[in-house]
């Protein structure tokens, strides 16, 4: 009976799977207790200091916490838990920045219509797809009218904007102005013309050649100089200039991976079909191109979206600048690590899921070219 | 006559291009000559003066971190020199880092046993998908938690961890220390010889020796032998703390540190998956292959599996290294004097000269990628299948 029982044992699929990943030899077997130690001080550590020693909106003695001085960490010194209460207390500017209290739900409006922009763009299958595509187009002017003002509503100046709409808006807004201009860019970098060939190497290798930065300064200190006089772009305008062409460059990179994807019969035929080169870049080379291109395109989205944080240095406050002004504010001075944390953790949620996205796609686009 | 020059613009390809690109070099040194035209009224109008005799003007501020001597009275061009010292360092030595933890951790998440390989998953998630800016703030501000200087953590005596940087004992070599690297020096050739000669030997006599195991043997026995025969001619200067600060030994600055990590830690997790898609790359017949063989696990790695894996790594890890090398550039939002933060930034604002700084720190960055993917192509071809595949 009992060679049996240890039989049944063995073909269990649960236990070999086990035995397999954590015991099947003596290393790994020594691997998984060291990475179960690892674990379990790790994360006790981290949970305790993110929850459950964590003063929320009351420490420890009941108070409700209305400075850094009542956290529970600052009166008793064995305590140690986080002090989200900051993250309460911040929230608006976390998410507005500046942005007048009462005119909040204009943001709001905003963020709750961008999916609905975006969407259409993502999935190709999605019922009412016509619709949803015309309506990204009517987006940008929407929330132009919505996060400026216009007729009827007031005009909200940009240094106001400012945490996680102005993370959001040079994102979007630099993504979307870069994809046409990217375009352009990968068409030209492939085209037969020399002279349109090679501004857009030029253009391409110069951008991608240095830091972003470079570019936010240059932008920030050098628009105004190259403008006519009374034309004075505000910082948000000029860091969306850098931005832009920043993105366009690296995008065009991807979409020329694409571009070079596509066989030459394609375009032979189309070409004896009589199509003009417009003809067959818009109807036939394009759409498989950007097909292909969509997950390395992506991924550079994703390195944008990190990337806009690099707009505190010149001076904005994003998400990131307007964490660092929270911390610069005497009555919560100190909780670098709620804060940091925080911003993290919402960066996190963004690129994570436009990685998954990416992956998405890339599978989908396996099983359908087989 | 006329009607033919319009229908050969419109239907001969030839012409057709000829005059597309005419009109685009019309109209870019149009937009030049405007833009040319506007800057120097601007400038004029402001007051701004142009040229580049500012980098003789002395630069009247400090620098703390610098590998070359640099006090306030030295020129704005030695500043640049100094920035530009600062941006290499910083990119060599993370670049180093990040190579030797993104290899390990990609091999992690290669490895059979779960939870290992999910912990690697796990960092690398987290890692790469939180912008590299706040990862190296985040670092910045624990390492200046760290106790002050008078409640330094002390590891083995003489080194010390304050909030205001690394503390370490400075080696300051002695006469004679000539030998001890000379020993060096000749080891590393001998080294090279002997390995030379014992690959001839396998080749003829079929037997296999332990080279590496020799060669290390080699290069540290032989100059630990002459550091001792000429009576340790290596003096450690110890830091001594003396009033509010530490005199003597050197110091790490946690700007450096701050910087090095966030970099490396950033960078690791792309490289760490650069290098996983490599060796996943190598088809499963040749491992297959090299154990039917008879090679130990370990030489199928370094023989068969790690050099078929770098025709597929290098390139990637060639843009990870430039993206490196451009994130230093970060340096100024936590104060590490890089080319953007004292040339870049202090010289800019004292001297006003936008348009001729911003051109040569772009410039600069320009070149160190171009460098960087040179050096990096060599190496590619060095590690690509040989003859015409």
């Amino acid at each position: 009976m009992r060679s049996l029982a240890l039989n049944d044992l063995s073909h269990n699929k649960y236990y070999n799977w086990i035995v397999r990943n954590f015991f099947s030899t003596w290393l790994n077997t020594s691997l998984t207790i060291i990475a179960l130690i690892f674990l379990y001080k790790i994360g006790t550590f981290f949970l305790d200091w993110a929850i459950f020693s964590a003063d929320f909106k009351l420490n420890f003695q009941g108070q409700v916490i209305t400075d850094r001085t009542m956290c529970s960490k600052n009166i008793a010194p064995g305590e140690y838990g986080a002090c989200w209460t900051i993250i309460y207390a911040r929230f608006d500017q976390f998410m507005y920045g500046l942005y007048p209290a009462e005119e909040t739900w204009r943001v709001n409006l905003s963020f709750f219509l961008l999916p609905f922009a975006i969407i259409g763009f993502l999935f190709d299958k999605l019922p009412l797809r016509k619709y949803f595509i015309f309506f990204t187009f009517i987006y940008p002017f929407i929330a132009y009218f919505l996060l400026y003002g216009g007729p009827n509503l007031t005009i909200v100046e940009t240094n106001k904007w400012g945490g996680l709409l102005v993370t959001l808006f040079l994102g979007v807004t630099g993504i979307g102005l870069a994809f046409p201009l990217s375009i352009a860019l990968a068409l030209g970098r492939r085209s037969n013309m020399p002279i349109i060939k090679s501004i857009c190497v030029i253009f391409i290798e110069f951008i991608r050649g240095v830091p972003l930065i470079t570019l936010l300064f240059t932008a920030n200190v050098m628009l105004p100089l190259f403008l006519p006089e009374g034309v004075n772009p505000d910082n948000l305008l000029r860091a969306l200039v850098a931005v832009t062409l920043f993105q366009s460059a690296y995008m065009a990179e991807a979409i020329r991976g694409g571009l070079q994807a596509i066989p030459r019969g394609q375009i032979e035929a189309a070409q004896s079909l009589g199509l003009t080169y417009w003809q067959t870049t818009r109807k036939i080379v394009l759409p498989q191109a950007l097909k292909i291109a969509i997950p390395p395109i992506v991924n550079t989205c994703i390195g944008l979206f990190k990337d806009t944080s690099l707009v505190l240095i010149i001076g904005l406050f994003d998400l990131l600048g307007i964490g660092k002004a929270a911390l610069a504010d005497m009555t919560w001075t100190k909780l670098y690590y709620e804060v940091y944390v925080f911003i993290a953790l919402v960066f996190f949620i963004f690129c994570f899921g436009m990685s998954r996205y990416s992956l998405y796609l890339e599978k989908k686009l396996k099983t359908d070219n087989s | 006559m006329k009607n033919n020059f319009i229908r050969k613009i419109i239907f001969d390809e030839r012409s057709r291009s000829l005059l597309i690109q005419t009109l685009t070099i019309g109209i870019f040194a149009f937009i030049i000559y405007i833009l040319v035209q506007q800057t120097a009224y601007n400038l004029d109008k402001r007051g701004i003066s142009s040229g580049f005799d500012f980098l003789n003007m002395s630069a009247g501020y400090d620098i703390s971190i610098r590998l070359i001597s640099f006090t306030s009275e030295d020129t704005h061009l030695r500043a640049y020199f100094v920035g530009l010292l600062n941006t290499l360092l910083i990119a060599i030595c993370g670049c180093f880092l990040a190579t030797i933890l993104g290899f390990l951790v990609g091999i992690i998440r290669l490895s059979s046993n779960w939870l290992f390989k999910n912990i690697a998953y796990v960092y690398v998630e987290f890692t790469r998908n939180v912008p590299v800016l706040l990862q190296i703030i985040l670092y910045y501000s624990i390492l200046l938690h760290l106790p002050q200087i008078k409640q330094a953590i002390v590891l083995l005596d003489n080194f010390y961890l304050t909030n205001r940087g690394f503390f370490m004992p400075s080696p300051v070599p002695k006469e004679g220390f000539g030998i001890v690297i000379a020993s060096l020096i000749f080891a590393i050739i001998a080294s090279y010889f002997l390995k030379k000669y014992l690959k001839k030997r396998q080749e003829t006599t079929g037997r296999q020796y332990p080279i590496f195991l020799m060669n290390s043997t080699l290069i540290i026995f032989i100059p630990v032998f002459f550091y001792y025969i000429t009576g340790m001619p290596i003096e450690f200067d110890n830091p001594v703390l003396k009033g509010f600060n530490f005199k003597g030994g050197m110091v790490v600055r946690p700007e450096f540190l701050g910087m090095l990590f966030g970099l490396s830690i950033y960078t690791a997790a792309f490289i760490s998956e650069t290098v996983r898609s490599g060796i996943i790359s190598v088809s499963k017949g040749q491992r297959e292959a090299s154990k039917a063989l008879g090679l130990k696990n370990n030489l199928v790695m370094r023989l068969v599996i790690i050099p078929q894996a770098l025709r597929v790594i290098i390139p990637p890890l060639t843009s990870q290294y430039l993206n490196l090398t451009k994130n230093s550039s970060l340096g100024i939002a936590i104060g590490y004097a890089d080319l953007v933060h004292g040339f870049g930034g202090i010289s800019l604002n004292q001297t006003g000269r936008a348009i001729e700084i911003m051109m040569i720190v772009m410039l600069t960055y320009l070149s160190i990628s171009l460098i960087i993917s040179i050096f990096m192509n060599i190496y590619n071809k060095s590690v690509q299948f040989k003859g015409n595949a």
